[in-house]
């Protein structure tokens, strides 16, 4: 599964860590770890800022994590104006790092910085080509 | 030795689409140049453009900056920081003249936004922040000062209406320059009832995208009076990066690049906040100026949205900010920012501000930052 399909348009389709649309596609969240110093990273990352060592492995993350900011997009930039408005949040995933995705489900009055939260891997059922993300939602 | 500014020039911000990028650089150097006593063009060593090349279809754009001003066959480069371009064409030229390599060095920063279709901006700002992580789910700029406004409200209890009062003042300013995109007052019901750009900011608490072009001579400390009678020095540079991605800032309620830029040249100017007279702030964002109080220590972390509640930015405060109106009153003309500050920053340090004139400020400081704060420059002057 090429890096390609990652994201709703992608404009990074090839990078050293692209075995994570791989795992996305089967469900899986995966950050990587240094192989020399320990170093845990999401979103993933070839090369440790730490030791500037090159080699890495995959890691699985649960998904869990708390709401670290939120925005609601009003005013969305090209290729995401079919979907505007949509809520974007910042999460502090348990196992260390951060993403940053959609949240899908939570009604915004109930959206509250430092909730308890889920990402779940997904794949875009509505487009005839195959692309791959990630959602927040309730735990 | 010291390195000062003896000439600025300063051109209309706003919707240019009278002229070209070349015809917007030329406006503010002539100015710049008949600013100066006795300096002739041929005087200056060398032409340095802050400006982001993305937005023209001319590339390339000293070639053709320097060119059109008459400059040939004077050394020309570009510099690039995003939204602190301008201030890093400035960075550049002290080097170069700190280092003797130049003698007399005119920093032009110009953008001209509006060259480009809407539809190619819109693609361009849909990709302002990490494009492989964060670009891909339709994250925009608004959306990264929005993810620290919210946080700043979480952790720190500030308002809505605390950061609408930046509008308010820096539109009051703005009502009062000439060069200024916007040239009126604006209430504070206005700005919290304007349509939702991302949650919680509003379109009043953004600045406009403008074309636009600022200029400033900059020389060394022995060839300065032949040229001013009232040379502004540059007593602190501070610069400083931080994570392009939000995803690897320590927190979102402060910019580190500002904070550490900051650090610096106050040190090196061996000054502290207290002592900063006059202020120009990078309010991109409503939110920005907040943050940007307590990054430069003008007010304690978390304590920004007093500032402005109590008016202590306004003149007669703490510490004036942005009394020509800031970005969002003038425009943001990416290139042009950093230039048009120090123009403001050298008016007030003469007393030439006119009805928006800090009585008697001698120390002044510019802070510019760099798209979501990969980049700040911090520039301390003192008449």
């Amino acid at each position: 599964m090429p890096f390609k399909y990652f994201g709703k348009i992608n404009f990074t389709p090839y990078t050293k860590v692209d075995k994570f649309a791989d795992y996305l596609q089967k469900g899986k969240l995966m950050g990587t770890q240094c192989k020399k110093c320990g170093e845990k990273y999401f979103p993933p990352r070839a090369d440790c800022i730490k030791c500037l060592n090159d080699t890495f492995e995959w890691l699985e993350y649960s998904g869990k994590g708390t709401l670290h900011s939120y925005t609601k997009i009003y005013a969305a930039p090209k290729g995401f104006e079919d979907i505007a408005p949509y809520t974007l949040g910042v999460v502090d995933l348990e196992e260390g790092g951060r993403l940053i995705s959609w949240i899908k489900d939570i009604p915004d009055n109930e959206i509250k910085i430092g909730m308890p939260v889920k990402v779940v891997p997904r794949i875009f059922e509505e487009t005839e080509e195959i692309k791959l993300y990630y959602t927040i939602g309730k735990p | 030795m010291r390195v000062g500014i003896v000439g600025i020039g300063h051109g209309k911000f706003g919707n240019r689409s009278d002229a070209t990028v070349q015809e917007l650089a030329f406006e503010p150097f002539k100015q710049a140049i008949e600013d100066c006593k006795n300096l002739r063009r041929k005087d200056i060593d060398a032409l340095v453009v802050g400006s982001v090349p993305e937005y023209h279809m001319q590339r390339s754009l000293p070639g053709v900056v320097a060119e059109y001003v008459g400059m040939n066959p004077k050394s020309t480069w570009l510099t690039e920081a995003a939204c602190a371009s301008g201030s890093a064409a400035i960075r550049t030229a002290y080097m170069a003249i700190k280092s003797g390599m130049h003698d007399i060095v005119a920093v032009i920063g110009v953008q001209k936004m509006r060259e480009l279709s809407t539809e190619e901006i819109l693609a361009l700002m849909g990709r302002v922040g990490d494009v492989q992580w964060e670009s891909i789910f339709g994250t925009t700029f608004p959306g990264y000062y929005a993810l620290y406004a919210n946080r700043h409200m979480h952790q720190f209890g500030t308002t809505k209406e605390q950061i609408a009062q930046v509008a308010v003042k820096n539109h009051y300013y703005g009502a009062m320059n000439p060069n200024a995109f916007f040239q009126k007052e604006v209430t504070i019901e206005r700005v919290l009832n304007s349509d939702d750009v991302a949650y919680p900011l509003k379109v009043f608490d953004c600045c406009a995208n403008a074309d636009g072009a600022a200029c400033i001579i900059m020389t060394n400390e022995d060839l300065a009076k032949k040229y001013t009678d009232t040379p502004i020095w540059f007593e602190g540079l501070g610069s400083a990066s931080a994570q392009m991605s939000v995803l690897r800032r320590p927190n979102l309620v402060e910019i580190p690049s500002a904070v550490e830029a900051a650090k610096q040249a106050y040190k090196q100017a061996n000054v502290k906040p207290s002592d900063i007279q006059v202020a120009e702030v990078h309010d991109c964002f409503t939110i920005a100026e907040i943050m940007a109080y307590e990054d430069i220590g003008l007010c304690p972390k978390g304590k920004g949205g007093k500032f402005i509640e109590e008016k202590q930015s306004y003149i007669g405060g703490k510490t004036p900010v942005n009394v020509d109106g800031g970005l969002k009153a003038k425009g943001h003309p990416v290139g042009a920012t950093g230039v048009s500050m120090t123009t403001e920053i050298v008016k007030q340090l003469r007393g030439d501000a006119g009805k928006r004139q800090v009585s008697g400020a001698e120390i002044g400081l510019m802070h510019n930052v760099g798209g979501i704060g990969q980049y700040t420059f911090v520039h301390i002057l003192r008449r």
